[in-house]
């Protein structure tokens, strides 16, 4: 194998000339009078029609490389070696006119909240025809041709869209009206950057659905920067992975995720949960180590100190690129050996659960919760029943609106529910307010947050937060409680030295595991996690997965667990609940609710989801949008967009009761579930 | 909409009267019994107590109050204690001058302001920011007395440009007004700029750092259309509401400065009533900046809404 | 096999500069210009407010009826007032009260306010709503006619001043705390708080406090100015600290009558003392708020 020059030519690249040429760039940022390397030495080539993906983690420098590229660096950054060519022409030199020549025609982005990329004060409509103003047409002219690319966005109404302001339109019709904005002006590069992140599944895959169609009609390369492995395998040709500033390794998409050549890319791959991955059985593998400090002078291989085959050389002197295949290439030495990368963590783990009482645990009866809102009142859960049984985790999946969180909170006292509604643990009925319960009860039910940065109190040590419900819950003092801190400190893999320290000094996978320890102290029997890994990097959170399952083990606790992520839900519940708009739509064991027969919601769900195992067959697409929970349908609230309602009017008419079709398992359709099997195709694999 | 304004409105109408109630208790605390107030230390104890009656003063407190409220109600402000006339047509008197000196402040000052901190804001962190800034947080916080003092030195006594004096005496033509109310002004007009230049700026730099800024720039439109037709109605909308809280700082300064060049407008009015212990006065005065500064406000915040498409349309789709 | 084996040197980059971070803080103030300056004006005044007795040239209350109005000289650097007294004691020794009054006053003004600060914004509910009522109610009122309104009825005296002024002060620096307080509410370690049963007052004192204090410092140094500017106005209308005792707004009340005249040292200096201590104040505020915003 050759040691070629740093970039891979892409095949369309002979023809018209690649429509970004990206060489040997640097971007620093200059900070406390230090400038820092965000960028070092990248380079790849976007051919022209050709969908390039990024993908790196936090601190990469993915979304840098889109600001480089649109000359939109803050003012402490520049691009401090290298060169940039779009359709030919170099950005960096460019100035007034011909800098915004190139972003009305040439280049246009695409960001990741689309309701603040909007300006809040000016009409939709004006806001999109402003580009075509731009290009010279006249305003009613503008105005009509606004209208047809909204349309072509698939926003139904777009009429009415146009006369909107952006805070009356919904997350997935922004990012479209966004998207019709970015393409009005017919751009030859279309940069994205992480633009589905912040929208449910649903939504997301319809949305990728209209970029991958809308890049074929325009005929625009695009530059697709995620965190998500799996987006990115479905939406690019090619792919380049970052890691700490640098480009590791770039290729065919099939390639670099079939047969991944760099240690951070096969680490990073093994973090993901696959289909048949369990907590116990086929563990998910975490990435020893941290990200290197920004402004670090590594003398070798950025990734040498968290790379298990690393060797001297690697440390001495950094890596070129090495060319696997003649699209392939790998920056390190040791790309022939990396398939055989040695895990950090055991691949199988015994996990002794406790024997399951019949009699559930905890359950939650009747549960409705109304909020009053200016719309009106809005019913963010109605008549939930749910039980939670003895040291299980129950996978709790919804998008936004379904309630999920409310429900968490009502459990635990966090907002109380409307009348009718009980709550019990064991025997007991809990008082509906937090303030209200014994101590014991408290003792019982603990919680881990999303953010750790909010869910921790920034001012407090480590030390403190850990101990608090220690002394307060569980009354130990003295050597008893520095005893059961040291343990706690030691089963979420954290040093004694990180108990001086305050958050504001960790990184977001040990503010977790504080906020983990922390919910463990008191010895709680039931832990709501509530989307704990959501804020973290796929290595980091591969991680904490695995610490949660260890934890769940030792102290024989019982998991209420979150998340819109249903690969993170599939590898660790025993049992899976799904909600759509408050209302309970399926309940029953894992394997059973995600291969099916199951709700046409949970398929519609199923299918949503991106796997990085290739093309994903037959999606289900769903129509329209989430409903407003202020005016939800009547009958089966799923039906307006349900692709398998019934003919028969049944849907829209009737709710259908939550109904056992299986031993553990119910479902509320009206369709049986032997009709369900066999439209679902038999142990349909998603 | 109109729910929010007549809620608004309700919610004004309780913080005047408890306004009402505070600004009389209040006066009822000050020493002084008002029929002596009236005749005099000379006059017999027996005279003072029959005036006292008629006065009303040996009530209850409670009807005391409900007298004076629905006196004030029907136009009637009571009766000076110091000239033994009605209050009403010298509150009316001073209020027109007052007004007269805080508009041509206000003209100058909210255009300059806004103009202040929208520059200092497209230089953050350069010297001309930080030169806008301090110098309008100082100009804010310097009493209004002391600039005043600085500003007759050097334009009346030193140079002899403009005059002393605030009032340009009976029938003087508006030209001639105007010559006399620039020197008052202008301590009004250094502590109102410091906190408009604020909030503007503030308001300018929170536009230039979001997402929209960034997608109109990103659009390829010049900085120049990027300011004037996305940043500029995001950045000032706070500031409106800031412009009508300032009319509070801005009757406190004419207190000072009122009295500073001897000008009848209703600060230097309150000022004499209190010192003269003239309670009718000193409450109907207290009252009216009361009830302007809340009618000010509340135009502000109607405003405010009004102009906000998220408070005037509301919801989501 | 933790994932923490490897490479903890992040961690200890990290702590250094956490833990040096508090002094850095203090260096990077020390360096600004605009704090440099503005403390050493505010030293100077310290230091003639504590040792006016052994800087002033002559005494500031003695009276020389046949030196009145004497322009600034050789003799009296800012010349005589109208009863024949240096007015360059005067300035120096009315750096005192208002030394005095005002900061004591902003102490007073922020504790009530952060207290009431924190209920409001904690509790919430009715008592939120009915004290935002009166505060705004109080607010309607030019602070500076609440003030004298106060001071002709309890008598201008300094104690009577402090309460005062940080009366009238506490409303403004409750709202601060309170949106303050607001913000921090919607973090979920309150909630986690909650979940441990910690009872009301504790979150406010033990898990808000510590997270506004910064707020509450520049409040205080903000307030601080204002304070001055207050009391000196208040000295101004004459409702300060009487005669004979040297005051600044005092001293320029006396004199202003006779500015047409021609006597400008009699009012131009105590307002230019004004004038350089409030500036210098600012100057350090700025300071401060630049520092903590980094």
């Amino acid at each position: 194998m050759t040691t070629a020059d740093a970039t891979t030519e892409p095949p369309s690249a002979g023809r018209a000339g690649p429509t970004v040429a990206v060489d040997h760039m640097n971007v620093s940022y200059r900070v406390r009078g230090r400038d820092r390397l965000a960028l070092k030495d990248v380079s790849f080539r976007i051919g022209s029609r050709e969908s390039y993906g990024l993908v790196g983690e936090s601190g990469s420098g993915k979304s840098t490389v889109a600001l480089a590229l649109t000359r939109y660096l803050p003012r402490n950054g520049r691009v401090s070696g290298g060169s940039i060519a779009i359709n030919g022409k170099d950005p960096l030199a460019m100035r007034g006119a011909a800098l915004r020549e190139l972003r009305a025609r040439t280049v246009s982005m695409v960001y990741q909240e689309p309701g603040r990329a909007l300006n809040p004060s000016i009409r939709v409509g004006r806001q999109v025809a402003e580009v075509y103003e731009l290009a010279g047409a006249p305003r009613a002219e503008a105005l009509e041709r606004a209208r047809a690319m909204l349309a072509k966005v698939q926003i139904a109404d777009p009429g009415g869209v146009m006369g909107r302001y952006p805070h009356q339109l919904s997350g997935g019709m922004a990012q479209r009206a966004v998207i019709a904005m970015a393409l009005a002006a017919e751009p030859s590069l279309l940069i994205l950057d992480e633009p589905t992140t912040a929208l449910d599944a649903t939504v997301e895959a319809e949305v990728l659905d209209l970029v991958s169609a809308l890049r074929e009609e325009f005929s625009t390369s695009v530059l697709f920067i995620s965190h998500n492995l799996a987006v990115i395998a479905k939406m690019c040709d090619r792919v380049g992975v970052l890691y700490a500033g640098e480009l590791v390794e770039e290729g065919p998409a099939a390639d670099v995720f079939g047969s991944p050549r760099h240690p951070y890319t096969i680490g990073l791959l093994r973090c993901i949960p696959r289909r048949d991955q369990r907590k116990d059985h086929g563990r998910l593998d975490s990435i020893p180590g941290f990200l290197p400090p920004p402004g670090h002078t590594l003398p070798g291989c950025v990734f040498a100190p968290r790379c298990s085959i690393a060797e001297d050389r690697c440390r001495e002197a950094p890596p070129p690129a090495f060319e696997i295949d003649p699209a392939h290439t790998s920056r390190c030495y040791r790309y022939d050996v990396a398939p055989d990368l040695p895990r950090s963590t055991p691949v199988n783990v015994s996990l002794p659960r406790p024997a399951g009482a019949p009699e559930p645990l905890a359950r939650l009866a009747n549960v409705s919760k109304t909020f009053t809102s200016r719309a009106g009142p809005v019913q963010a859960l109605r008549l939930v029943d749910l039980d939670l049984h003895r040291g299980e985790t129950l996978g709790l999946v919804g998008e936004s609106g379904s309630g999920k969180t409310t429900l968490a909170r009502v459990l635990l006292g966090l907002i109380p529910p409307d009348d009718g509604a009980t709550v019990a643990l064991g025997e007991q009925a809990l008082p509906a307010d937090v303030r209200r319960r014994t101590r014991d009860q408290l003792k019982s039910l603990q919680i881990v947050f999303q953010n750790p940065d909010s869910a921790l109190n920034r001012r407090h040590t480590v030390r403190r937060l850990i101990s608090r419900p220690l002394t307060k819950l569980a009354r130990l003092s003295g050597e008893r409680l520095r005893e059961r801190v040291a343990d706690l400190i030691r089963s979420v893999r954290m040093e004694q030295r990180h108990l001086a320290l305050r958050p504001s000094q960790l990184s977001g996978g040990l503010k977790q595991r504080t906020a983990i320890a922390r919910a463990f102290g008191a010895g709680p029997a039931v832990v709501v996690c509530d989307e704990p890994t959501s804020a973290l990097d796929v290595s980091v959170q591969a991680a904490i997965l695995n610490v949660l399952a260890d934890l769940q083990s030792k102290e024989q606790a019982t998991y209420l667990f979150i998340s819109h992520d249903l690969g993170v839900v599939r590898y660790l519940s025993d049992r899976i609940a799904v909600l759509y708009l408050g209302r309970l739509m399926e309940v029953g064991p894992a394997e059973r609710v995600f291969s099916g027969p199951h709700h046409p919601y949970t398929e519609a769900l199923l299918s949503a989801v991106p796997s990085l195992n290739g093309t994903d067959s037959g999606r289900i697409k769903l129509s329209g949008e989430i409903p407003s929970a202020a005016d939800p349908p009547g009958g089966c609230v799923f039906h307006t967009r349900c692709p398998r309602r019934l003919p028969t009017g049944e849907c829209e008419s009737a709710e259908p009761p939550l109904a056992e079709v299986e031993p553990g398992h119910l479902m509320r359709c009206h369709i049986p579930i032997e009709r369900l099997q066999v439209l679902q195709g038999n142990g349909r694999q998603t | 909409m109109a729910t929010y304004f007549l809620k608004r409105l309700a919610l004004a109408l309780v913080t005047l009267w408890l306004l009402s109630m505070i600004v009389f208790f209040a006066g009822q605390v000050l020493p002084g019994d008002p029929g002596r107030s009236i005749l005099g230390p000379l006059a017999a104890p027996s005279a003072v107590a029959v005036l006292d009656h008629q006065l009303g003063v040996d009530k209850p407190l409670l009807s005391q109050y409900g007298s004076w409220i629905s006196g004030l109600l029907h136009g009637n402000m009571g009766t000076s204690y110091q000239f033994r006339l009605p209050v009403e047509p010298f509150i009316q008197a001073a209020l027109v001058n007052s007004v007269k000196l805080a508009a041509l402040a206000f003209v100058i000052v909210v255009p300059l302001g806004i103009l202040g901190g929208i520059i200092a804001a497209l230089n953050v962190g350069r010297a001309t920011d930080r030169i806008i800034s301090v110098a309008g947080l100082s100009a804010a916080t310097v009493p209004e007395f002391v600039s005043g003092i600085v500003v007759i030195i050097v334009f009346a006594v030193a140079l002899k440009v403009l005059p002393v004096s605030a009032s340009a005496g009976a029938g003087a033509s508006a030209g001639s007004q105007l010559d006399h109310l620039i020197l008052p002004a202008i301590p009004l007009i250094l502590v109102l700029f410091g906190y408009i230049a604020r909030m503007a700026r503030a308001g300018m730099i929170e536009a230039l750092d979001s997402d929209y800024a960034r997608t109109a720039t990103l659009k390829g439109l010049k900085r120049s259309v990027v300011i004037r037709r996305h940043l500029l109605r995001n950045a000032l909308l706070p500031t409106i509401t800031v412009i009508a809280t300032q009319t509070g700082y801005l009757i406190g300064g004419l207190v000072v400065v009122e009295t500073l060049f001897n000008y009848q407008g209703i600060g230097n009015l309150i000022y004499k009533a209190a010192q003269g212990k003239d309670f009718p006065m000193l409450e109907a005065g207290v009252l009216t900046i009361g009830v302007v500064y809340m009618v000010a406000t509340l135009i502000a915040d109607m405003l405010y809404t009004v102009l906000n498409p998220r408070l005037r349309l509301g919801g989501n789709a | 096999m933790t994932d923490i084996a490897a490479a903890p040197a992040a961690e200890v980059v990290v702590a250094h500069a956490g833990r040096s971070g508090e002094l850095t803080s203090w260096r990077l103030l020390l360096r600004r210009p605009t704090f440099f300056v503005g403390a050493l004006i505010l030293l100077f005044w310290v230091v003639c407010a504590l040792f006016s007795g052994a800087i002033e040239p002559h005494d500031p209350l003695a009276q020389q009826l046949l030196a009145t109005n004497q322009a600034p000289s050789g003799a009296h650097w800012f010349g005589t007032d109208q009863l024949g007294r240096d007015m360059l004691s005067r300035v120096i020794a009315g750096s005192r009260t208002i030394l005095l009054i005002a900061p004591l006053a902003t102490l007073l003004g922020t504790v009530a306010g952060t207290a009431i600060g924190l209920l409001m914004g904690y509790l919430g509910g009715v008592v939120d709503i009915l004290v935002s009522r009166i505060v705004e109610a109080v607010l309607a009122l030019p602070l500076v006619i609440v003030a004298f309104l106060f001071v002709v009825a309890l008598g201008p005296s300094p104690p009577v001043i402090i309460v005062v002024v940080g009366f009238v002060f506490t409303p403004l620096i409750a709202r601060t705390v309170r949106s303050a307080v607001l913000v921090e509410s919607q973090l979920d370690y309150l909630s986690s708080a909650r979940l441990l049963g910690e009872r009301a007052l504790r979150i406010m004192f033990v898990e808000i406090l510590p997270n506004v204090l910064p707020t509450i410092l520049v409040e205080f140094t903000v307030r601080l100015g204002y304070a001055i500017f207050t009391v000196a106005t208040l000295s101004f209308l004459g409702f300060g600290v009487q005669p004979p005792t040297p005051d600044w707004g005092a001293e320029i009340a006396t004199n202003y009558g006779v500015l047409p005249a021609g006597y400008w040292w009699m009012t131009l200096f105590p307002a230019l003392a004004i004038a350089s201590l409030v500036i210098a104040i600012n100057l350090v505020t700025d300071s401060i708020e630049q520092v903590l915003a980094s």
